[in-house]
């Protein structure tokens, strides 16, 4: 889909934005993913995850290419 | 020759080469609990000549769901024991090394050295990042895994030159009061079983050189949706600056999650008896173990706190205190906003912290 950006949420992130998919429309970088997803969702902003772009982690803010897909991907400590 | 081993000979690729390659390889497994379960079950059985059982817990019967080598009978009892003890019975041509204890920055580096390959099956932050950089520096394959109520996460880190490591995913550890654990958020009993046993052939693969494994990726699997999903890993110089640069700055580095602000004290300031002013308030649930014997406490379970702030309400001092010092953290900040006036502490390490051996020379058996 163009213009559209589909997010994977994992663990923790998924259980506070209560799915573990969604579409959103275009945004240009993960910073200002991370932006939006702080505005929606506040209680982001204390949990620590990672980024990955089309299934490649992200370091920093980066593009997001048009109709990529974004994983929001959580440390898990359970054993 | 018919033995155990006969069928998984059979398999191209993996033959009696990759057999003698198992029975020639050490494993150290860190943590016998949901994900060391399987794991130890599976090594022994396919014939790992050695392995190394680490854990200090004691067995609780809300193990029990998950952690499927120990029985009604094992409660109270030491699982790297139990699980050795079981494992011997089970497959005596395996040698089985268990120890009692906790890793920590002072032992890690000897706990880990002797062996060819790393199985980090542990439940905290601290140790996993504590083993990974051991284990970074030692230049030692590691095996990692973990999980969340329903979802689990694999990689396998340190497999020669350009190999990632869990810094590279994860720069740095949460802060203490970021992070939910086992007893607040549970965990369907199967998931570890899942989580444990691709960690297994994860490891299984590297030790008898058979197909390809996770370098460089970290696979997700979410038991909801039945899915998996693969990330490719770079190296993260963040993450490298925050590995010490040695064994020896290792063993002084301090593991513990930080917290930004909230008040934490040590169990050697809690005065004894406790004054009538003041609570010493056990957060954990009623079948955690062990009780404290030395105080008296005031036992309100995490899961109810919200529904008994009448019980400290007269109190002017409050000392919380649990596990490993998560929940208490959370009460702090919990009790800060709803009484601002009194004066509130998180025990530091929770009750963990007194059956540490160097922090008062007891064992964490006694």
């Amino acid at each position: 889909m163009k213009n559209k950006i589909r997010i994977r949420t994992f663990g923790m992130i998924a259980e506070e934005i209560g799915q573990s998919k969604l579409t959103l429309d275009q945004i240009a970088t993960t910073e200002n993913l991370k932006d939006y997803l702080f505005a929606q969702f506040p209680k982001l902003q204390s949990m620590k995850f990672s980024i990955a772009v089309n299934q490649k982690l992200v370091q920093g803010d980066e593009q997001i290419p048009e109709g990529a897909e974004v994983a929001l991907l959580p440390p898990f400590s359970g054993g | 020759m018919a033995d155990r081993f006969e069928r998984q000979r059979l398999v191209p690729g993996f033959g009696s080469q990759g057999q003698e390659k198992l029975q020639n390889s050490s494993v150290l497994v860190i943590g016998a609990g949901g994900l060391g379960a399987p794991i130890l079950l599976y090594l022994t059985a396919m014939g790992v000549g050695k392995i190394g059982i680490v854990d200090g817990d004691q067995v609780s019967v809300s193990n029990l769901n998950r952690q499927v080598l120990f029985g009604q009978e094992d409660v109270g009892k030491n699982k790297a024991e139990v699980a050795a003890n079981f494992l011997r019975r089970q497959y005596p041509d395996c040698s089985i090394t268990e120890i009692a204890s906790f890793v920590h920055a002072e032992n890690a580096a000897d706990l880990i050295r002797p062996y060819d390959l790393v199985i980090d099956g542990s439940d905290n932050f601290p140790t996993r990042y504590l083993v990974n950089d051991v284990c970074v520096l030692l230049n030692k394959p590691l095996v990692f895994g973990a999980i969340f109520q329903h979802e689990g996460q694999v990689s396998v880190f340190n497999l020669g030159k350009g190999s990632c490591n869990y810094r590279d995913i994860f720069p740095n550890p949460p802060k203490a009061d970021e992070v939910p654990n086992c007893a607040e958020t549970g965990v369907i009993g199967v998931l570890p079983g899942i989580i444990g046993n691709i960690m297994a052939m994860e490891a299984i693969k590297v030790l008898a050189d058979f197909g390809t494994p996770l370098k460089n990726r970290i696979l997700f699997y979410q038991s909801k949706t039945a899915s998996f999903y693969e990330v490719q890993i770079k190296p993260n110089l963040e993450g490298h600056a925050s590995i010490p640069k040695s064994l020896e700055a290792l063993s002084h580095t301090d593991y513990e999650l930080t917290c930004v602000g909230l008040p934490e004290i040590s169990w050697e300031e809690i005065p004894h008896p406790i004054p009538a002013s003041a609570a010493l308030v056990d957060l954990r649930e009623k079948n955690e173990q062990p009780k404290l014997e030395k105080w008296n406490t005031l036992s309100i379970p995490f899961t109810e706190f919200e529904d008994h702030f009448e019980r400290i309400k007269e109190k002017e001092l409050v000392y919380f205190f649990c596990q490993t010092g998560i929940r208490s953290l959370k009460a702090v900040r919990r009790i800060q906003e709803v009484f601002p006036q009194k004066s509130v502490f998180s025990i530091r390490g929770g009750i963990q912290a007194i059956l540490t051996p160097h922090d008062h020379g007891k064992t964490e058996n006694s």
